[in-house]
């Protein structure tokens, strides 16, 4: 899909029409995740700095952000990744936003939430927060129209996940590891969220309370989507957030209490505790719900609006429009197109394939030095500074920066990250090896994985393994 | 008659008939300009006298070169103005043409001074009419000259690319992009602007909005999905978008707030006409706000001025709508009695707020309510209906003929009252009040006078709104009949969203100042101007 250039913003800049006071969001990228799914790529690479398609992981959400129209980013990281950040070329060259580095520890586990609440100071206005390791091509004004029209404290995206397809190396036999699943209920417009909830929390069975099903007699409860983690919140939030320091994750605990405020009683009557609820109920739920509530300083006049206008979001009940509810999530599900999470070994193959075909960027970085004899395959990308020598044949792969690749290699499907050199006669296929690997001569790997600087001995034959170092399988 | 006239050979005695005949329509518009152009002549021989007798010479020999061609060139431009439309064509210049050649033509023989003057007239008349020959859509002249005619408004000349490439401009220098009309257009509505709800305009937009203020982002989206809808509701929503607009404003260096901050709020009306073309009730407002602001003095200070628009706005908002609304609701009650049954049609807010208070005064009356597609608006009268206590009844446009025996009043909510008496309302409100009429039953037309319009219009298809043709598509029993209508080379869907009724059918309209004939609407209309 080609994306379309905005014209709009060089003459807007010229303009300046509106100050920096009434700006309508502020994005924040959350980049200080470890890469806990998979530690094997991620202990000597930061995950946000990964290559997908020879561009570091974060670059995604960042053009994503700045190609929608966003001047400034506060992007939350660690020191490690910020150094990165500034050393690398792709970053300096193409990202042409403000980014506003934080920098938290690595090792305190600051939740995302936690994130927030440290930069409650910067926050002035709406917040778009998005992850690190979202790779999309959607239409961005889609959530964020759904968070203006309705006045919604919380509209999120997600999307239809696709079954990975390719095999995942160090995977013995058939996958599914037991993923917890995501309960996600919404209406019948597939717009308004209704319930969220995730697997673990559910041991005791699905409960609705009979206060939602009175309000959405209809609801789809869908467990097939992947959160894309991009989330817009209003400025509430985030002042509430402040004041509750128990919240630490904005998916794990924000979202559902969120979610499940929608529809519980503004007034503290005592006796909200009468249906089922979910395990993870905070305590102090009453006290705090005034907080949350969305106060324009002209809510008369939106009350106004809303009486005299003849439109409802739902029929067949006498509540008027929104059920009279103040807080409101709203959730864009997309089918098609491009969305992937990647914190998982498969997704992050998954995203290599894929990323590349979003943008119109040519295959072979012009710096390559690739012999005429080289086979190359259309959907292969070769990054700068490589070198690749005769009677190579690479077929659907990515050769990260600075690659060496000597004579009579045949490398298919595999992703070879930066400054690697492989060695004459290897047979590489559906492999990933990591940054500054060796692999010695006449080697022959299939579905491996090779850590970060390993040398693979010459002639060595190795089929599904993880290949680390020692002082990696340590950290277990 | 002008048609005969076309074959005719340019001779002084066929321009005077024909002159004498065009002059009996446009008797009135023809002194005014007559008056005008011999102001006109009076300021030219006082420029020109010098140049006079260096031209006379070149002039005498193209003398009758550009007579003839004036007045051949005059008679096809004249004919569509003679024609039957709609509206008011503005191509009116060529006409005067034959009327102002008949007296220099008269007074050729004479002194060398009128001589003259007709020549230079002539000239410039063949200019005009040459230039017109040859441009696709005659344009309003110069306004000296034609100072009656009104030039026709951009959203109703989708069709014409020159109009088209203007807005295109326009928008360009205001930064606001330029929304795509979207499928067929049923040829008689080709005029008008259709789009489709699936495209908003903020697709074109920058996500954190920089040229526009969030705010009015916000309220054109509402907008454009319908969820502010009613011609009240979009005014108050709009009145506090701007209340916000202004609260977040800052009065540039060198600059006076009372200009600035117009041409300011000039792209975001751009942006909001857009989204959805401006309601009248809109309109008003907008001109209104423009004139507080343009009245605020140059010494008051930023913050002073700020809070006197931001509480005249209120005013506005309170005495405009709350209080018209207790008004209309005081008078309509002494019209309902006990008994009545009532008969609404969509979803009026008046109307339903002056049953509901009707209802409260313990007044016995049912109410039928009568709904249409697509839109379906009646189901949110009824439920507010319903919810207060009123026993109501449902039915369809299409069954309005059947139940009207019943009815003993129909009461209408209206979008705009225009000037000559028609009330501008939702599409069927026309179609109720004929049958209405044909079975005796009052027709009382609810409107605040704040929705009182200028414009005149004696049909609905010349200004209308074409709303999103996908709204006619429905899914029943799982088959959607109508989901590729695209492809189907003759079919186009129209939906249309205003209708105009005249004012025969309506036997009062209630608002504010009273309960007054509905021809009665000028006059309010010129009170209300020489008050402000």
């Amino acid at each position: 899909m080609r994306l379309p250039l905005l014209s709009f913003q060089v003459a807007a800049d010229q303009q300046g029409s509106l100050t920096a006071d009434i700006m309508e969001l502020q994005a924040v990228l959350m980049a200080a995740g470890g890469g806990s799914r998979m530690t094997d790529l991620t202990y000597n690479t930061p995950k946000p700095m990964l290559p997908v398609g020879n561009k570091p992981l974060m670059w995604y959400p960042l053009n994503l952000l700045e190609r929608v129209g966003f001047e400034e980013v506060i992007v939350i990281t660690t020191k490690e990744v910020q150094k990165m950040m500034v050393t690398d070329p792709k970053m300096k060259v193409d990202v042409k936003m403000k980014l506003d580095v934080v920098c938290i520890q690595e090792d305190g586990d600051m939740g995302t939430a936690d994130a927030l609440r440290h930069i409650q100071q910067k926050i002035k206005t709406d917040v778009l927060v998005v992850s690190c390791d979202l790779i999309t091509d959607v239409a961005l004004h889609e959530v964020v129209d759904l968070f203006r029209a309705h006045n919604a404290t919380l509209a999120m995206l997600m999307s239809n996940a696709h079954e990975f397809t390719e095999t995942v190396p160090g995977q013995k036999g058939k996958k599914k590891t037991a993923e917890q699943r995501d309960f996600v209920g919404v209406d019948q417009s597939g717009k308004r969220l209704l319930f969220m909830a995730n697997e673990a929390d559910l041991e005791d069975g699905l409960s609705i309370r009979k206060s939602i099903m009175r309000k959405h007699p209809r609801m789809h409860i869908k467990t097939g989507l992947v959160d894309a983690h991009l989330y817009c919140l209003k400025k509430a939030v985030v002042d509430f957030l402040a004041d509750n320091k128990s919240i630490s994750s904005i998916r794990g605990e924000l979202v559902p209490y969120l979610v499940r405020k929608q529809f519980s009683k503004t007034t503290s009557s005592p006796k909200i505790k009468d249906d089922a609820e979910n395990q993870n109920q905070k305590t102090n739920d009453g006290s705090t719900n005034h907080e949350l509530l969305i106060s324009s300083r002209d809510e008369p006049l939106l009350q106004l609006a809303q009486e005299r206008s003849c439109w409802n979001d739902h029929r067949g009940d006498m509540s008027e429009a929104y059920h009279g509810g103040k807080l409101r999530c709203y959730v864009h599900i997309i089918d098609q197109g491009l969305c992937c999470r990647v914190n998982t070994l498969a997704a992050y193959i998954e995203a290599n394939r894929l990323a590349p075909k979003l943008f119109e960027e040519p295959a072979v970085h012009p710096s390559a030095v690739i012999s005429e004899r080289c086979q190359m395959g259309s959907d292969s990308i070769i990054g700068a500074l490589c070198q690749v020598a005769d009677k190579t044949s690479i077929k659907r792969s990515t050769l990260g920066n600075s690659t060496t690749v000597k004579e009579k290699v045949k490398v298919t499907n595999s992703i070879i990250m930066h400054g690697v050199t492989i060695e004459e006669g290897c047979n590489i296929q559906g492999s990933v090896i990591c940054s500054n690997a060796v692999i010695g001569r006449g080697a022959d790997l299939k579905y491996c994985l090779v850590g970060n600087g390993q040398r693979i001995e010459p002639e060595a034959e190795r089929t599904n393994e993880v290949i680390v170092g020692t002082d990696q399988l340590m950290e277990i | 008659m002008a048609d005969s006239g076309v074959t005719d050979e340019p001779g002084s005695k066929d321009d005077g008939h024909r002159a004498k005949t065009e002059g009996k329509e446009l008797t009135k518009e023809e002194k005014q300009r007559l008056r005008k152009e011999k102001k006109q002549q009076k300021k030219n021989k006082e420029k020109k006298d010098e140049k006079a007798s260096q031209e006379s010479e070149k002039k005498r020999n193209r003398e009758e070169k550009p007579v003839s061609a004036a007045a051949p060139a005059s008679q096809p431009p004249t004919q569509p103005s003679t024609q039957k439309a709609p509206s008011a064509v503005p191509a009116p210049a060529p006409v005067p043409v034959p009327v102002s050649e008949t007296p220099a033509l008269a007074d050729k023989p004479a002194k060398s001074k009128a001589e003259l003057k007709a020549e230079r007239r002539a000239r410039q008349e063949a200019e005009r009419a040459s230039k017109q020959a040859s441009t696709s859509k005659p344009k309003a002249p110069p306004s000296e000259l034609q100072p009656v005619v009104k030039r026709l408004p951009e959203h109703v000349q989708v069709d014409n690319p020159g109009v088209l490439k203007k807005l295109a401009k326009k928008l360009e220098r205001q930064q606001i992009p330029l929304r795509s009309d979207y499928g067929y257009k049923v040829s008689l509505f080709s005029h008008l602007h259709q789009y489709s709800r699936k495209a908003p305009l903020t697709q074109q937009l920058s996500i954190p909005s920089t040229v526009i203020h969030p705010a009015i982002v916000r309220l054109g989206l509402q907008y454009s999905q319908g969820i502010v809808a009613g011609s009240n509701a979009r005014s108050v929503a709009l009145l506090h978008a701007f209340r916000q607009v202004i609260r977040d404003y800052t009065t540039p260096p060198n600059e006076e707030l009372s200009r600035d901050l117009v041409n300011k709020l000039k792209p975001y009306i751009s942006f909001l006409n857009q989204c959805r073309p401006l309601s009248a009730s809109m309109g008003n407002a907008i001109k209104y706000i423009k004139k507080e602001i343009s009245n605020i003095p140059c010494q008051c200070k930023e913050e002073e001025a700020k809070s006197q628009l931001l509480s005249s706005i209120k005013c506005y908002i309170d005495e405009k709508i709350i209080l018209a609304a207790k008004a209309i609701a005081k008078s309509s009650i002494e019209k309902i009695s006990n008994g009545d049954v009532i008969l609404v049609y969509g979803c009026s807010s008046l109307v339903n707020h002056i049953l509901c208070e009707a209802f409260e005064k313990n007044i016995k009356f049912r109410v039928i309510v009568v709904d249409s597609r697509p839109r379906l608006e009646g189901r949110e009268a009824l439920r507010r209906l319903v919810q207060r206590g009123i026993s109501c009844t449902y039915v369809l446009i299409s069954a309005v003929s059947y139940i009207l025996p019943e009815v003993s009043k129909v009461f209408l909510g209206a979008h705009a009252l225009l000037a000559n008496g028609y009330v501008m309302s939702r599409v069927g409100t026309s179609q109720i009040a004929l049958v209405a009429k044909a079975f005796n039953v009052p027709v009382l037309v609810c409107c605040e006078t704040y929705k009182f319009c200028e414009r005149v219009q004696t049909d609905s298809f010349v200004s209308n709104e074409l709303d999103d043709p996908d709204d006619l598509i429905v899914t029943r029993k799982g088959k959607t009949q109508l989901e590729h209508w695209q492809d189907v080379p003759s079919l186009g869907l129209l939906n249309l969203v205003y209708d105009v009724t005249p004012p025969d059918f309506v036997d009062l309209v209630i608002t504010d100042l009273g309960m007054i004939p509905c021809t009665s609407v000028p006059v309010v209309l010129r009170v209300k101007n020489v008050d402000q």
